[in-house]
């Protein structure tokens, strides 16, 4: 037992817990807390604006898959962060956040600064704790990194009263507690696997739907090998873009609203699906009319609750995807099931797929979004990692920028936050500093959280912001010419900032690429550089993302280029 | 449907709003909701009754069980449980004969006379929230001055039998 005060025990508690970065802004109400960076080892990372701290620890989060963690100080610190918060939540991303709180006795006086963010953030956190009192801090930290990791990962919230973090107390760091109500893993039913296991085998054409869930599980191999066993063709939904290398012949890439046209054919023909880790997201799946009506889904997934809430389930597997899989791959090892020859099916899809990346129309300028991402690809390293902000930039990432090594690709694909890409680019970078990270970018977004180019500068980060430059808020301008008769009503962004200037003006490296080889130099330039580069490629303001399912239609209703 | 939902909970500050913010951002709806503490004072006991077809009662109780603060949450059969509801009702005395056939139909419910006054009497009925739906109907007549409900409390039936 120490006697300390509060504040040291938080940084103390996290420390135990291998937290080294901090994201976040100080203010009067986390004073305390701040003061103690002077005593620790972990190394804080200032931002310009709270909501960015947030990202940074959620970016920070998905490709470590041990919580970030973001500081605020109380009322509009904490209130701005709530975004950030909804964001990790929507993407089951696990995060911590620590606000400062009014003082104990001024909590509901309405007080300077004070905000009930307990209960605004209630509905987009997994968990939260307001201590009352110094001693409660070592087990709330702890319990609050084992909540945010475990299961199905999220934020959780530690809103610390000022006067809770000023007072001494006698701590104990506990390493061992209990959460009655919280029970993370569920062993999966083996007979429900091997009941999955003969409907695969017995369908004519089974297909594997991964999802976020098997992203975050690292279930990459366990897909490969499953996929490569029974020799069943992969879709992906936008959150599991990755989960399966997009370069293997079974891969057809991610289904959805602007899906690729192959994967979304063949996921409506499919008689039989393994989804794994996804809850049928509207976006990912549209109306359900067109899918194959005898279709019957085998859903594995972490959370019970995901189980019939979107999509009723032929056969449902709860547990750790991974785990799951394992189990699937290991009956299938014993009953030396593997298929080598290749079916019609297989046959059909192979054929779909090699039609349509002959034949799907593209933009015909030397700038044409798919031709700007491939260069990308082409130049970037396999293990590079790739965020995306919000918009059309993100979609054309999705069709055009292939992920080979599993588990590089990231977006805020549930909320669909802009302004995330980049400084979840500058949290994933923190996390994973020896690889290039780049932000794929577009100019309405990236605008949201620019300013994060001064912590790249001051701390450091070189990341990469790919600007794709359309001057506009290009995905709600092509909803506006698709649906609304070309009436462009507040998307016009005009030339307005000069990105090159912006980035300079930071310290960061600013360069403008209007042509295929001023591209191909930019990115050399970037990737060699030891500052942040921010890379911008004015594009056509006309370029629609194609294919485009209209919401509240099928995947059969796409809409082609013509 | 109409369902019966038990959830044990920890007793402490918060968890109530915590489960109401669930119906509200679920767009679930409550019907009705009572609480109190156990025998342990670590833990209380939610009893919320919900309308609801199958999947969405389902749904609810897995949202409701993944709340980490509830420890156990149960979608209870209506004919293995005792549910009762306190409810409250102040009438309208205006005739003679109004105090004595509002006893009548008091004692039928099983309901208890409380403070009779000169223009008005208190009737005190536990029972299911049906039996006092039916009782309503036979007060409204009289004239209903103000009602107060509990909302349901419910057990399930039998013990630790193994």
């Amino acid at each position: 037992m120490e006697t300390m005060t509060g504040a040291r025990a938080l940084m103390v508690a996290m420390e135990k817990e291998g937290v080294k970065e901090v994201f976040g802004l100080p203010g009067g109400a986390n004073l305390p807390m701040y003061d103690e960076f002077a005593r620790c080892n972990i190394r804080h990372i200032l931002v310009r604006h709270e909501q960015s701290a947030a990202h940074m620890a959620d970016g920070f989060g998905r490709v470590s898959r041990k919580p970030g963690v973001c500081f605020a100080t109380s009322g509009p610190g904490a209130t701005n962060i709530l975004t950030g918060l909804a964001t990790a939540q929507a993407d089951s991303s696990p995060m911590i956040a620590v606000t400062g709180q009014v003082p104990v006795a001024m909590i509901g006086k309405d007080a300077f600064q004070e905000s009930d963010i307990i209960g605004m953030a209630n509905p987009v956190l997994k968990y939260s704790f307001q201590p009352r009192s110094a001693n409660e801090i070592p087990l709330v930290v702890k319990k609050a990194f084992y909540i945010s990791e475990t299961g199905r990962p999220g934020p959780v919230l530690i809103d610390i009263p000022k006067d809770v973090q000023q007072k001494e107390a006698s701590m104990i760091f506990p390493d061992e507690f209990k959460i009655l109500g919280y029970h993370p893993w569920t062993d999966p039913d083996i007979v429900h696997i091997e009941r999955a296991i003969e409907m695969l085998l017995s369908s004519e054409r089974p297909i594997i739907l991964a999802g976020g869930g098997a992203i975050i599980s690292s279930a990459f191999a366990e897909v490969q090998s499953i996929a490569e066993l029974l020799m069943i063709p992969v879709v992906t939904t936008f959150k599991g873009k990755g989960a399966f290398p997009e370069n293997h012949p079974l891969s057809l890439g991610p289904i959805g609203m602007h899906g690729h046209a192959e994967a979304n054919k063949m996921m409506i023909e499919a008689d039989c699906v393994l989804a794994i880790g996804t809850r049928f997201s509207d976006r990912s799946v549209g109306t359900f009319e067109a899918f194959e009506k005898r279709l019957k889904i085998i859903h594995m997934d972490v959370d019970p609750a995901e189980i019939g809430k979107n999509q009723t389930t032929s056969v449902a597997i709860i547990g750790d995807v991974r785990a799951s899989l394992r189990i699937m791959i290991k009956i299938l090892m014993q009953k030396a099931i593997k298929r080598t020859e290749e079916n019609i099916w297989i046959k059909h899809v192979k054929e779909t797929k090699a039609y349509w990346k002959e034949n799907l129309k593209l933009h015909p300028g030397e700038m044409g979004a798919a031709k700007i991402l491939r260069k990308l690809r082409e130049l970037l390293p396999h293990e590079s990692i790739v965020t995306t902000e919000v918009g059309q930039h993100q979609m054309w990432a999705s069709l055009f920028y292939d992920v080979i090594q599993p588990g590089t690709f990231f977006s805020s694909t549930g909320l669909g936050t802009m302004g995330w890409g980049f400084p979840a680019a500058i949290g994933a970078k923190v996390a994973r500093p020896n690889v290039p990270v780049v932000d794929i970018a577009g100019d309405g977004s990236f605008s949201m959280t620019e300013n994060s180019l001064a912590t790249a500068v001051l701390e450091d980060i070189p990341v990469i912001v790919f600007l794709l430059n359309n001057f506009s808020l290009g995905m709600v301008a092509q909803w506006q010419r698709t649906f609304y008769n070309r009436r462009m009503i507040g998307v016009d962004q005009g030339k307005c900032p000069d990105y090159v200037k912006l980035a300079e003006s930071y310290g960061a490296q600013g360069i403008r690429a209007q042509s295929m080889d001023e591209l191909d130099k930019a990115i050399k330039t970037a990737l060699k550089s030891d500052v942040a580069t921010v890379i911008d490629i004015p594009i056509d303001p006309e370029e629609d993302v194609l294919p485009f399912v209209a919401p509240g239609t099928s995947l059969a209703d796409m809409i082609l280029p013509s | 449907m109409w369902a019966i939902l038990t959830l044990l909970v920890e007793n402490k500050p918060g968890i109530l709003f915590k489960v109401t913010h669930l119906f509200r951002s679920r767009n679930f709806n409550i019907d009705s909701i009572s609480v109190g503490v156990t025998d342990n004072p670590e833990y209380s006991r939610m009893t919320i009754t919900t309308f609801g077809d199958e999947k969405q009662v389902e749904q609810i109780v897995k949202q409701l069980d993944k709340m980490i603060d509830t420890i156990e949450v149960k979608h209870l059969d209506e004919h293995k449980t005792v549910y009762r509801e306190l409810s409250i009702f102040k009438i309208k005395l205006s005739n003679a004969n109004d105090s004595m056939e509002i006893n009548k139909l008091a004692n039928a419910y099983g309901g208890k006379i409380h403070d009779v006054r000169k223009g008005s009497i208190m009737v005190e009925l536990t029972a299911t929230p049906d039996q006092i739906r039916a009782f309503e109907e036979l007060a409204k007549p009289f004239g209903i001055i103000e009602v107060a409900r509990t909302g349901v409390a419910a057990l399930e039936r039998g013990g630790y039998e193994n």
